[in-house]
Order: structure tokens, then sequence, then C-alpha cells
């Protein structure tokens, strides 16, 4: 006779390891083998789990649970523990993992309401309005961000440095891609000979001041973010104040002096950078993470001299390679936001269009290097954006 | 012979190549040897001293020849040396 409901869930617990709730808050804790050594799944419902759910929890709905198990735990020898609302779901959903060949897999017992009834702490996630779940529901499919990263996305801050030919498309994007509060810092009025590449602006919008004409690009695609508009040349009296309490800079400028003081404000205030230079078909890309990786001056002790360092005003650029690039940028940006990939750290992305080839180098840090060797507080605003031959490399560039 | 990638900047020094084949044992030997055959590409790669220039970064295939033996890292035939000058056009 096939057994009831009841008694094939006990027979699967009889299979299965189960594990109770005050072990479970003491790896959470530190306890233990730590939080590094045990990964949490949630395997009810999206509703259910809106109520609250155990900090951390990686939120797999039990119906997803084959299907979507390998995004949130590709290891299968990771210490996994899941949970539902009773312990039994959960129980289930371990006998699945441990057929799919998932070595360390344990149920909690009583779920999340014996977890509460112990009175320990749950986090209740902010909920997506209706219109935010549509915009963005190609991104709550990718295992990688689903509601969680979209709501880093959202909540993130990032400032672009030019909405010229980088900045264009790296601002449509993440103004796409939600993330809620966009700063573009650039004194310019968008001209002609931008329309080429610089696609977030219009032929009618020419003598319009290119921060106010991103702004009604990015709001017509998503209305829901924040733009925070800077017309000014960013220089070494207002970048403090421009850049600190941003999460992520995307360095788009187009001239060295502006690069060097970029470098040594994010490394003092220890904000990550986003960073792409172009020329004709040529581009380079990397993300100089203060103190986690290289920094601009490790990689470019100093500029080269300016009949060396030609601008695409003076040289001229593949319209089409600033997107490249730009997209390049924002991709990188998201996922130094939702915490995903292995981002950009140490090493520089060569692209070359003409041959179509992407070249990868090692970037390391300087032990030497004259900012970042030192700790943060120690660099001083007089020396910021500061190298040996400054003077004449500015008066050589005009 | 080793293969040197040449830098947008310094094409019109090299004829427009992107790629040019250069002897030598070493990186010196074969950034040298570029400079001989082709003389513009002398004072932008090399300082009076005849070291290289600070701003220019030098890879033995990925790895920045700083961290190697600078120019005295020894090359072999199959070996992509490349010249990267930084860029700042946005």
């Amino acid at each position: 006779m096939s057994p009831s409901g009841a008694e094939f869930i006990r027979q699967i617990k009889s299979q299965i390891a189960e594990v109770d709730p005050a072990d479970v808050h003491g790896w959470l804790n530190g306890g233990g083998n730590g939080n590094g050594g045990v990964t949490v799944v949630d395997v009810r419902e999206s509703d259910e789990i809106a109520q609250g759910h155990l900090p951390g929890a990686k939120l797999v709905p039990r119906g997803y649970l084959e299907s979507r198990i390998e995004g949130a735990v590709p290891d299968r020898s990771q210490h996994v523990v899941l949970y539902c609302a009773s312990g039994n779901r959960s129980a289930l959903a371990a006998k699945t993992l441990a057929d799919l060949g998932y070595e360390h897999v344990e149920s909690m017992t009583g779920g999340i309401t014996l977890w509460k009834d112990r009175g320990y702490k749950v986090e209740v996630p902010r909920k997506l309005t209706s219109e935010q779940r549509e915009r963005y529901s190609r991104h709550m499919l990718v295992p990688e961000i689903g509601p969680e990263g979209q709501q880093k996305l959202l909540d993130a801050k990032v400032l672009l440095l030019g909405a010229g030919g980088l900045g264009a498309p790296t601002a449509l994007y993440l103004a796409a891609a939600g993330v809620g509060t966009i700063g573009i810092v650039d004194d310019d009025v968008v001209d002609l000979s931008n329309l080429q590449r610089q696609v977030i602006h219009t032929t009618d919008r020419i003598g319009t001041p290119k921060v106010d004409s991103a702004e009604i690009t990015m709001h017509a695609l998503n209305p829901g973010i924040e733009v925070v508009k800077y017309q000014t040349r960013i220089d070494a009296s207002n970048i403090m104040e421009i850049i600190e309490g941003y999460d992520v800079i995307v360095d788009g400028v187009d001239n060295f002096p502006t690069r060097y003081l970029l470098n040594d404000a994010s490394v003092r205030l220890k904000i990550p950078v986003v960073s792409a230079s172009i020329l004709g078909f040529d581009g380079q890309l990397s993300v100089f993470a203060p103190y986690e990786g290289p920094c601009y001056r490790c990689l470019y002790p100093v500029p080269p001299p300016a009949e060396l360092a030609p601008s695409c005003g003076a040289n001229g650029v593949l319209g089409v390679l600033p997107g490249t690039m730009g997209l390049l940028q924002a991709t990188e940006v998201v996922k130094l936001i939702i915490g995903a990939g292995e981002p950009l750290i140490g090493r520089l992305l060569l692209y070359e269009a003409l041959g179509a080839t992407f070249t990868e180098l090692k970037v390391r840090r300087d032990p030497e290097c004259a900012i970042c060797s030192r700790p943060p507080e120690e660099i001083s605003e007089e020396e910021m954006g500061v190298f040996p031959d400054y003077e004449a490399f500015c008066a050589a560039a005009g | 012979m080793a293969t040197v990638r040449i830098p947008p900047v310094l094409r019109p020094s090299t004829g427009g190549e992107k790629e040019v084949q250069a002897a030598g044992e070493n990186v010196g030997d074969v950034l040298h040897s570029l400079a001989d055959a082709h003389p513009d590409t002398q004072t932008q790669l090399f300082a009076d001293g005849g070291e290289l220039n600070r701003y220019v970064n030098v890879y033995l295939n990925d790895e920045d020849v700083r961290v190697l033996d600078g120019l005295a890292t020894p090359v072999g035939g199959a070996d992509v040396i490349v010249i990267l000058p930084a860029m700042a056009g946005g």
C-alpha cells in the first residue's frame, strides 16, 4: 500500500540529516565553523519569504530547486542547510539535493517557525513594487541577481565622471538596470561632433549641458532612478566633496591630470573605480579597488609626455568603440554592486577593434606606489593628482 | 624572433604595423632590435641613460617585465612582447 503523505515525509526524514536551529544560529554568528562554512537556503515560496527569512539566506523555492540550486550553490561539497516553515519541505528538498550529489546537506528542524520561537533574528526583505518587479523581471530570473541583487542595484550610488563617449552608454545601461542613484560630472554642452558616439544625447539637444541632456534620456528610459547632476569640471578643490558617499566611480574622463587626481582621491576614500580609456580602435579596461588590488598609479606611475598622449579630439576614435568599452565598464559596475563573478581587479583588458582581439595583462600592486602603498589617511589633499612633471605636462597639453 | 605588439601611438613609427618581429635574447635586446629597425621608436621607448622610459609599460606575454627581470628578462621565439602606454581618451 502506498504510504500516506505524512508517512512519506517521515521516511524521507529518516534518510536525511537534520540540524537544530541553535546550531544554525551559532554558525551564522561566527561560532563553530563560522558563516563562511555554511550556506543557508530558504526553500519556501516567494510570498512566504517576503514575510522574513534567515539573515543571509539564499532564496530558492522548492519548485525551482533542481533548476536553480546550482546557481545558488555551485559547489556540491559545500555545507548546505535548508529550511522552510516547519521542516517538512526542507526535508524533502534535502533528499533532492542528496540525489543531485550534494554531499553535506541538512534540514533545519522546525523551520523558521521554531527559529523565530527561539527569538532569533529574521530579515524582512524590502518589497519591490509591482512596476519594479515587471521592469526588472529579466534580472529576477538570473540567479546571481534575483530580488536581492536588484535591491542592491536600487540602493547603489554610482558616479560617472564624464557624460561623453564612455559615460553615455554606461549611463544608459546603469539607468536601465535600476542603479538607484547615478551622479554625472560634466561641464560640457552637447556638440554636433559628439553625436557620432555619445548616444545618450540627441541632435535637438545640441548646446544643452550634457548633464541635463543625459538626465532627460535616462529618466525617459527609467523614471524610477535619481540623477544627481554636477555641471562642473572636477578638480582638486571639489573632488573629495563630489565623490564621497558613492559606492563605485566610473572613470571615463579624457585627460591624464583628472585620471591621477581621481585615483588618489578614490584611494583616500577607498572607493573602487571602473576605469576605461579609448583611442582610435583601441580600448583599455580595468577595475581599481583600493587596497584590494593595484591602483591606477601602480599600473601607470607617470603619464606619457603630451606628444605620446593624444586625445580623441586630436586623433579621433571609432564611434562604436566607447560603446563597447563603456558597456564593459557598466558590466563591471553591476558585478561590483551585486557581488557576483570575478571583477577585473588586478587585470587589464585590452580590446583592439580592427583585429577583433582581446588581450588580458596582469597588473600587480606596486609595493612602492606613491599613493596606495600608504594608509589612506596619510594621503594629503595637496599631493592628490600631482605627478613629478605635472606642470610641464599640463603646459604641453595646452 | 619574438612578436612585439605596437600600440597606436607608436604605429606611425613602425609604418603603421600593429605587430613586428624582432630578434633578441632578452626584452632589452628585442626592443633595441625594434628601435634599430624603426629608429623613431628609440626616444619613445628609451630614456637618455638607456633605461626604459617610466611611462612605457612592457609586458612579456601577460606579465609586466618590472616584476620579472626588467630588460634582462629572457625572451623565447614564441613569446609576445606588449608595449603599453597609458591612454586617457574617454
